[in-house]
């Protein structure tokens, strides 16, 4: 069993009097330890499928499955705890609460766990260990530069060891040394630690440094580098194995 | 002014706040015009008094009496015209807990005394012929139901027992100086009742030429100065005056009160539109980009901190000179009169003037010195 | 699953300018109903410290006040010989009828036009004993037979020549202030005492106003009211002293206290839409934080409260600015008319730890409610458009 699991879903909006078609019914399989970038024009829905994924939102019809729970049935109060224990979220900009320091930015995830004080410092500095970040922890965002401050970010998104790890644009508002800082990093979580990543992005170098590239057009899934994990509709409609 | 569209679309963008704002400040103005007529109330009652009318009163205090021998003793001062007096009774109605004034009077001359008391000639007539006939003013009739004809009975307080009346008049001053909460009824009927001549709690001389009104005092007092009754005369300005003065700090409580909201006013509006300001910053760049000059700009934030602070103020105070001329409000009898004045009116105006000024500068200068680039880089 | 508090104390110390607005306003509001019930409190209580349980206060039929009174000295003996009467040491009944008239002062520092009526009550001997609350605090005891009156501690300095060794003169007599007493800051303060003898013959004749009397068994009160009131010779009714004064400030006090709550209230309006505005604004600059929240993982529920003690916050500093600002206040000497006695009194702001209490709660109260539409707003955010 794949750990994201997306059958047949369509989800449109509603702009005004206009109905915007976002998936058409969209199949996709992401296996656990994958690193995946989803990649496409603006307005092709790759937040979107995203937002699925963490359950922020939900489709028209199909379903989503994460980790074997159905988190397109899920309702709101029980999205919440399900999210804090198994998403780790990185957004293109306002990821940190600026009043709070690295530090506690990072630790937020864990206030939701019922671990002890003690044990959520040691958490702590280890995520800000991994994304090199440790000797910053008392700095407030605005006195860490971009780069600095999407790593802070992922170390929040991996403190509380999710299940999976979404991203959307992490390296949008970055220069090109802080991007690579970042994709470097991200490139570590998965082949060192086995974390399994979705990336959402337009940047092609991003792209390169994940197993699988998948395009959204028009809604429409479109491979990139074929890995037999993954498949789209057209390949399981034409029935082939995993 | 043709950019107010513009200022009422901006206001219209964050409806609810605008709408709080403008509520907050014509609450807090009405309460402001409240307070500051309760100070001009009690500040105009001391100004108000007959010019021509003189009132003597037991010099000991004003709780002692004055004989009814007296009348002819003043009557024959040169100067007087005419003379009346009344006397406090002091009579309580059902629980007690509406206060009103009741008075023993001479009734021929007391209305002659007072012309400001009007009422239908058939009433005042019913009332002089019959002895335990009461001439009630408007406010109370209307504050007990009391109906023309009806037949009352007061507790006395000092002169104990039930005291019943059958009322024949209804009065309604023209001056609302002139209290309205007052019970009046023939001192003959007392001293029927009591089986003693009466006794008069003050006098009421009235004089041929007011600037005679000094001279005529002293001659009085003069007269009754070594007696067992002595008296103390000042014209009826003085005497009102010198009941303004019983409410003792409350004028200055007021005043105090008063500006404490109108502080908090400033803050809660100036607030409401620095806040608005902070958001200002890309429509501000926008419009400068279209060609809107600096200057144009500072007004179009000073004409929308005026249109809250106008409205507010319109609402408030007009409210307020409204609410309290329509419903003829007295703060049960103890403040006749309660009249919200021009000049409140215009001190309240100013207030709202400040408060436009002190809520719009800061956000109108802002936006007039914004420079464009740094501003629509923000807007990308 | 609680949002940490400290982000909420930051975020509110972030807008300085902002908060220190609102909480100002706040403070204000509370002061004034600090300060108002400050008044409305001070004054109840100087009235209600006047009477004591175990005294009874003895007024003709119907008289709503002493000043309305009138009883005779027959009257004033008959009650001396009744049963319910205290003894004292000596054997002699703990009685004390009294004179009670209102006299105009010029006060200090205004023209003859400004006067209060002062209360110039008539005593014998036996007040001092039959009010346990009064007690000489300079000078010595009007002697009898003499023009010398004891004024109380509130008339001191206010009025012209109200000093012990000064002299005063009302009803064409001049009077030696040989004392000055105090009586617990209650409404006895405000008056001038001297000898019944010497007051009866310039003022009403031969006749009081009231008679007090220590009741031998407090608790039978209401026995010794019966006994005297069925009396037909005495035509009399008798209250429980502290319940009448405690009445004589019911009008007044309803009045200052109606007032505080209508004028507070009104201004606590306009205070809380100042929160609501401040809030509103706070959650709409901080949409992005918000939305950071949600996606972690924190419910909803979590950031209503999050929001909520944020403007809870806020309001409790300005709570105890409001308290600060009406502190000073306390002890303050107000003075106005009792309409109900017609008599001047002057008492003192009584601000107590339950009064500041209540002020606090009550900036809490107006905080919360101020910030809950805004805060509900916030937990209700859609994320997703949120992080469009």
């Amino acid at each position: 069993m794949a750990l994201v699991e997306i059958r047949d879903v369509y989800k449109s909006f509603q702009r005004d009097t206009q109905r915007i078609d976002v998936f058409n019914g969209i199949t996709l399989d992401v296996d656990e330890g994958s690193f995946l970038a989803l990649m496409g024009p603006s307005g092709s829905g790759k937040s979107t499928l995203l937002n699925l994924i963490a359950g922020l939102d939900k489709p028209n019809s199909g379903t989503i499955t994460v980790a074997g729970s159905m988190v397109s049935a899920m309702t709101p109060s029980q999205l919440a705890p399900w999210r804090a224990r198994h998403v780790g979220f990185v957004f293109q900009q306002f990821n940190l609460l600026p009043v709070l320091t690295a530090y506690q930015n990072v630790e937020l995830p864990l206030l939701l766990t019922r671990l002890s004080k003690k044990e959520r410092d040691e958490r702590v500095r280890l995520a800000l260990g991994v994304v090199g970040l440790d000797d910053r922890m008392d700095h407030y965002p605005r006195q860490l530069s971009g780069g600095q401050e999407q790593r802070v970010s992922i170390a929040r998104a991996i403190v509380a060891d999710p299940t999976v790890i979404l991203l959307d644009e992490p390296t949008g508002q970055l220069d090109a040394k802080s991007s690579q800082e970042v994709l470097a990093l991200l490139r570590r979580l998965n082949s060192e630690f086995k974390k399994t990543i979705v990336i959402v992005t337009h940047d092609a170098h991003a792209a390169e440094r994940a197993t699988t590239v998948l395009h959204l057009e028009k809604g429409d899934l479109i491979r990139g580098d074929a890995v037999p994990s993954l498949r789209s509709d057209a390949a399981a409609a034409a029935g082939m194995p995993r | 002014m043709k950019y107010l569209p513009l200022v009422l679309a901006n206001l219209g963008r964050h409806k609810k706040r605008t709408v709080l704002t403008i509520i907050s400040v014509a609450l807090a103005l009405f309460l402001f015009a409240s307070l500051q007529t309760v100070t001009t109330t009690i500040a105009s009652a001391a100004n108000f008094g007959n010019a021509r009318r003189l009132v003597s009163t037991n010099a000991t205090g004003i709780v002692f009496t004055l004989p009814i021998a007296y009348a002819n003793r003043l009557q024959a001062q040169p100067g007087v015209e005419a003379v009346t007096w009344a006397n406090w009774f002091g009579g309580r109605y059902g629980d007690g807990k509406r206060f009103f004034a009741t008075f023993a009077i001479d009734p021929k001359s007391y209305l002659e005394m007072y012309p400001e008391m009007v009422m239908p000639e058939e009433q005042k007539q019913a009332f002089l012929r019959e002895r335990t006939a009461a001439l009630v003013g408007k406010s109370l009739m209307d504050a007990f139901g009391w109906k023309l004809g009806q037949n009352i009975t007061l507790q006395g307080t000092i002169f104990p027992g039930d005291w019943t009346f059958t009322i024949r008049a209804v009065y309604k001053p023209t001056d609302p100086q002139i209290g309205e909460d007052v019970v009046m009824f023939h001192h003959e009927y007392m001293e029927e009742r009591l089986g003693r001549p009466g006794q008069a709690g003050w006098y009421i001389v009235k004089i041929d030429r007011t600037d005679r009104a000094a001279p005529i005092a002293k001659a009085i007092d003069d007269q009754f100065r070594n007696s067992s009754y002595p008296t103390k005369t000042g014209t009826e300005q003085a005497f009102n005056a010198s009941f303004a003065t019983m409410w003792g700090n409350v004028s200055l409580l007021m005043g105090t009160i008063g500006m404490a909201v109108v502080f908090a006013i400033l803050l809660v509006t100036a607030n409401a539109m620095m806040m608005s300001a902070r958001e200002r910053t890309r429509e501000v760049a926008v419009l400068k980009t279209i060609g809107f000059g600096d200057r144009t700009l500072f007004g179009v934030v000073m004409l929308e901190a005026g249109v809250v602070a106008i409205t507010g103020a319109v609402i408030g105070l007009g409210g307020a000179k409204v609410l309290y001329k329509a419903t003829h409000f007295s703060g049960g009898g103890f403040l006749p009169g309660f009249d919200v004045t021009g000049s409140t009116l215009a001190l309240g105006s100013a207030v709202a003037l400040v408060l436009m000024v002190a809520s719009g500068v800061v956000p109108a200068i802002r936006a007039a010195r914004l420079p464009v680039i740094s501003a629509l880089r923000q807007v990308e | 699953m609680k949002i940490p508090f400290v982000y909420n104390w930051r975020s509110v110390l972030q807008r300085p300018a902002s908060t220190a607005f609102t909480a100002v306003g706040i403070a204000l509001v509370v002061a004034v109903f600090i300060g108002m019930l400050a008044l409305a409190n001070g004054f109840r209580a100087a009235l209600a410290r006047t009477g004591s349980d175990s005294n009874a206060l003895v007024l003709r039929r119907g008289a709503d006040s002493e000043l309305s009174s009138g009883i005779d000295r027959p009257t004033a003996n008959l009650i001396a010989t009744s049963p319910h009467v205290a003894l004292a040491g000596d054997g002699h009944p703990l009685v004390s009828p009294e004179v009670y008239v209102l006299v105009p002062l010029v006060r200090v520092g205004g023209d003859s036009t400004k006067v209060g009526n002062v209360v110039v009550r008539g005593i014998s001997e036996k007040a001092w004993d039959v009010r346990a609350n009064v007690r000489v605090v300079d000078g010595h005891r009007p002697t009898s037979g003499r023009a010398e009156i004891c004024i109380g501690s509130k008339v001191v300095g206010r009025y012209d020549h109200a000093a012990v060794g000064d002299r005063l003169r009302f009803a064409g007599r001049n009077w030696d202030i040989v004392c000055q007493f105090s009586a617990g800051g209650s409404a006895f303060e405000s008056e001038i005492w001297g000898e019944n003898e010497q007051f009866m013959p310039v003022f009403r004749g031969e006749a009081f106003q009231s008679v007090s009397f220590r009741l031998k068994d407090p608790a039978a009160f209401e026995e010794a009211k019966r006994a005297l009131e069925a009396d037909k010779r005495l035509q009399v009714d008798v209250h429980r002293e502290s319940t009448f004064y405690v009445q004589q400030s019911q009008l007044l006090g309803d009045i200052l206290e109606f007032l505080a709550i209508v004028i507070t209230s009104i201004m606590a309006v306009g205070a809380v839409f100042g929160a609501v505005n401040t809030m509103y604004a706070a959650v709409a600059g901080r949409t992005p934080e918000i939305a950071v929240l949600l996606t972690l993982g924190f419910h909803p529920r979590s950031v209503l409260a999050s929001f909520l003690v944020e403007s809870a916050i806020i309001a409790a500093i300005g709570g105890v600015i409001g308290c600060l600002i009406a502190l000073p206040v306390n002890g303050f000497v107000a003075s106005t008319t009792n309409w109900s006695s017609f008599s001047e009194i002057a008492f003192n702001f009584r601000v107590t730890p339950g009064l500041l209490l209540a002020g606090l709660i009550f900036a809490v109260v107006m905080g919360v409610a101020g910030g809950f539409f805004p805060a509900r707003r916030a937990a209700k955010l859609p994320v997703v458009q949120a992080l469009r």
